[in-house]
């Protein structure tokens, strides 16, 4: 075989591996929407889950979702932003930083469901917190730290030295030049972070089935008092989130209609994950632009 | 002036506002660092003392208990008084889904990458970015749904059965880590120097002939890190794999009977027995063995990663 | 380049007998001493960047640092304000007020609000033109609106960059021209009245146009701050200062008035140097 007719038969193969994976991506959305979307409904939205019988929402679980990610961010994000600005602009050159970034490149290849039992035996059995929102939020919180931190990172490294040499130059120590000036300058882009990660909490089932929990107890909406266990707000209830709530379903659930629950609830689920990564990079656009042009 | 002299002189030696603030920052981004160091050491900590139990408490044989094929920890062999407790079933389910998928997303990713870098640099790029990115967004409990409701009924038709099995697990798992590889791959070939290319062309190298001699050649490392990336992603999936495996704690014989993987054990097994048993600590036992596995894709990488330097 | 200065011919200027080196002394009773040092090393780590005798500059007055790429004239320029912390080892005394500007009791940001520094790319922050000038201050004092606007306004005009944007103080300066984006870093660096001013080579990202302007803005600048620039442009430091330093491998070989290292230079290599023999 010449190397012209090689040439061409490579190239042909490359053509149809990647429309497979084209086509392997649009049939799996196609899948999912056109399955799940006409089940969706206010009704199916807004109304609790049913364990026997057919017509059960996933109100709670949406709730939960929404609830857990907030916490989960707000606890994560200082965190990670305070080691993510000590890396990247106070870091010395020394062995102990390495040893430290090895460890959060080690705890971002974590499989997720270790960091749910290590949240499970922490949290939920030494502290006693129980299958909760807040071991939910922590566990959350281990599995999202290493990588937010690095995009975070990221988005500082981008901002040019020069900017820290102008902060020096003027008798302004670096903390004040990374608050004042180099943060504002990253923003764009670790919102763009910020925002992509969410979509990846926002979807992860193996650190919350043994840490929030199972189920999903009925929550009183008018009861906003975050200490009165069935308020939504309440931090010690178990809390099943949508993600988890479509493999409890698939794997026990005795539901006749658990197929079209599972489809809704995974229309629902890819639907937002879409959101936050369409978002993500218009918002960061944005944000750049009234940035540089104010 | 003499005045104005002695006041700038005071204040030099004075620790001032932004020397408090300073150390102030830089205090408590230590601090955050130090936590999440902290909690890295604390999971090794606590995932290594309940797994050691199964050895030190329970008197397991650890070799035992790597290479014995039965697992039953709730019964006790009557000859030697000991409980099943043979994790190589799992073990070798867990390592057959994760090469088999490796295996298989490897080409495809390989495939893709060169057409969004090599064949169709701009066009192509930007079709099929948003593609692997949508790919990466899909929650992996959606991917076990679609697995279940899709690719179990689909292998059940051909192959009957039930169709659960490592040849499920491995379609799910392949899907997953595809897009993983994929841009890692991207990456790589991007960073390979344009001249490489222009010089294998300059002396009548086809297109693919460039590519496969030159481009791929070059990028071998970048490459094999990409999918160890892939394999370590695959291995420590736990609730796709679970759905579509079957959770049979059988030493796998065909790809399409049912079978299990560590995680598959582990997510069904860890709510059902009671803490400080023996049928809790194997199951911490088998969590232990997936740190270890995540320790040493870890030093493949950073191997892989010296060896590529070197060159 | 040694062997390179023994084969040209030596001007006629240079006596038989040129010394290797020539730096001036400053008498503290007639000159104003701003800065000076003393036995200053800097080592990049464990290498010696840069070894230089002692230097003294005279208040109110332009000093340039010439020499070709690599001379140590940077390295030293960065060391007069602690630039260089944290990246090379500097040895020796830099003085100051009487006070040794490396010593541990030196607060390093209050030193370098009196010891401002411009550097050779613009370096504005994403910020408006007003709260690039105003940001260092009110980090650390408080200052009323009207004192603010009047320090914006005289600041920018000692800059010669008042006329040009006084409609447009709240716009991002990031849309500013280089030669505007450097007269603003300039105006930033005056509105913290610093004693002294050391430039980076401020005027090599402008065009010809702008860097003349500057040269101007600097020549009024004399009269209420010490400068010290580094420059590649010999015609510039011919033009503006009055003393000239001569950096050759890491060390000041020639340091004395500027009309004179210009016409009659005592060491050779300075000569060559200047006579665009190499570097």
């Amino acid at each position: 075989m010449n190397a012209k007719t090689s040439d061409k038969i490579a190239t042909a193969i490359i053509y149809v591996i990647t429309a497979t994976v084209a086509i392997i991506l649009v049939a799996m959305l196609a899948f999912i929407l056109v399955r799940g979307v006409p089940h969706l409904s206010w009704h199916f939205l807004t109304s609790p889950a049913r364990s026997f019988e057919a017509g059960g929402g996933i109100g709670i679980q949406l709730f939960n979702s929404f609830y857990l990610l907030i916490l989960a961010m707000l606890i994560s994000f200082p965190i990670a932003l305070g080691a993510a600005i000590y890396l990247n602009e106070y870091a010395p050159k020394a062995a102990w930083v390495g040893v430290i970034r090895t460890a959060i490149e080690i705890l971002s290849s974590l499989p997720s469901v270790v960091v749910g039992l290590f949240g499970f035996l922490l949290f939920v059995v030494q502290f006693k917190f129980g299958f909760s929102i807040l071991s939910g939020a922590v566990a959350l919180t281990i599995f999202n730290l290493p990588l937010l931190t690095r995009s975070i990172e990221t988005s500082l490294a981008q901002i040019p030295d020069l900017q820290r040499q102008a902060g020096a130059a003027l008798g302004l120590s670096r903390w004040e030049t990374v608050i004042h000036v180099i943060l504002p300058a990253a923003v764009p882009s670790i919102v763009t972070g910020v925002i992509l990660s969410s979509g990846r909490v926002f979807g992860e089932a193996a650190a919350l089935i043994y840490t929030a929990g199972q189920s999903a107890p009925a929550l009183n909406f008018t009861d906003w008092n975050p200490f009165n266990i069935s308020s939504p707000l309440s931090p010690m209830r178990p809390a099943e989130t949508l993600a988890v709530h479509i493999w409890k379903i698939n794997s026990e659930g005795i539901m006749p209609d658990v197929t079209l629950v599972s489809a809704g609830a995974s229309a629902v689920l890819i639907i937002v994950v879409l959101i936050f990564n369409v978002s993500a990079r218009r918002i960061g656009a944005h944000l750049y632009k009234r940035l540089t042009s104010s | 002036m003499g005045d104005q002299m002695d006041r700038i002189t005071t204040y030099l030696l004075r620790r001032s506002e932004s020397t408090r603030k300073d150390n102030y920052g830089k205090a408590i981004s230590i601090a955050a660092l130090a936590l999440i160091g902290i909690v890295v050491v604390l999971i090794f900590a606590f995932v290594f003392t309940k797994g050691i139990a199964t050895f030190t408490t329970n008197k397991v044989n650890l070799w035992k208990f790597l290479t014995g094929t039965t697992w039953n920890p709730s019964v006790v062999d009557p000859k030697t008084k000991l409980p099943y407790v043979g994790a190589l079933p799992m073990i070798a389910g867990s390592f057959l889904v994760t090469l088999l998928a490796a295996a298989v997303a490897t080409p495809f990713a390989i495939g893709t990458a060169v057409f969004m870098t090599e064949i169709q640099p701009r066009r192509g790029a930007r079709l099929m970015q948003p593609v692997i990115e949508l790919l990466v967004g899909i929650p992996s409990v959606v991917y076990g749904f679609i697995g279940l409701t899709v690719v179990v009924p689909f292998l059940r038709s051909i192959f009957g059965g039930s169709g659960f099995g490592i040849l499920a697990g491995t379609i799910v798992l392949f899907v997953m880590i595809l897009p993983t590889i994929t841009s890692m791959t991207v990456d790589t070939l991007r960073s390979v120097p344009r001249h490489y290319r222009e010089s294998a062309l300059a002396i009548g190298a086809t297109r693919w002939q460039m590519i496969s001699k030159v481009v791929l050649r070059a990028a071998t490392p970048g490459i094999l890190t990409a999918v160890v990336f892939g394999m370590a992603r695959a291995f420590g999936e736990a609730l796709a794999v679970q759905m579509v495996i079957g959770n049979a704690a059988l030493m796998p014989t065909s790809l399409t009977t049912p079978a299990s993987t560590l995680t598959s054990i582990l997510t069904m097994g860890i709510g059902n027995t009671v803490m400080g048993s023996l049928q809790n600590n194997v199951l911490w036992s088998l969590a232990m063995i997936l740190l270890l596995m995540s320790l040493v894709f870890n030093l493949i990488i950073r191997w892989i990663g010296r060896k590529g330097e070197l060159k | 380049m040694q062997a390179n200065h023994d084969l040209k011919p030596v001007s006629e200027f240079i006596p038989e007998q040129a010394p290797e080196r020539h730096i001036i002394e400053m008498n503290p009773k007639k000159h104003e001493i701003a800065l000076s040092t003393h036995n200053l090393q800097v080592y990049y780590s464990k290498k010696l960047a840069l070894s230089e005798g002692d230097l003294a500059f005279e208040r109110f007055k332009i000093t340039s640092l010439i020499g070709a790429s690599g001379s140590g004239k940077s390295t030293f320029l960065r060391s007069l304000n602690r630039m260089n912390d944290g990246v090379a080892t500097v040895n020796g005394q830099i003085m100051y007020r009487g006070l040794d500007i490396n010593s541990k009791d030196i607060d390093v940001f209050e030193m370098r609000r009196h010891i401002g520094m411009v550097f050779q790319k613009p370096n504005p922050f994403a910020k408006s033109i007003y709260d690039n000038i105003t940001f260092a201050l009110t980090q650390r004092g408080h200052y009323s609106k009207d004192q603010l606007d009047e320090i914006v306004e005289t600041s920018l005009k000692q800059a010669a960059l008042w006329d040009q944007v006084k409609d447009e103080l709240h716009k991002s300066a990031l849309a500013l021209s280089g030669g505007q984006a450097q007269r603003l870093v300039i105006a930033r660096a005056l509105a913290l009245k610093p004693d002294i001013l050391l430039l980076d080579e401020p005027s090599s990202a402008l065009d010809p146009i702008s860097s003349a302007r500057f040269e101007d803005t600097l020549l009024e600048l004399k009269e209420h701050y010490t400068i010290i620039i580094v420059t590649h442009n010999m015609q510039q430091a011919a033009r503006i200062s009055d003393y000239t330093a001569f950096f050759h491998l890491g060390k000041a070989i020639e340091y004395d008035l500027t009309r004179k290292i210009f016409t009659r230079p005592k060491v050779a290599l300075t000569n060559d140097y200047i006579s665009g023999n190499f570097g």
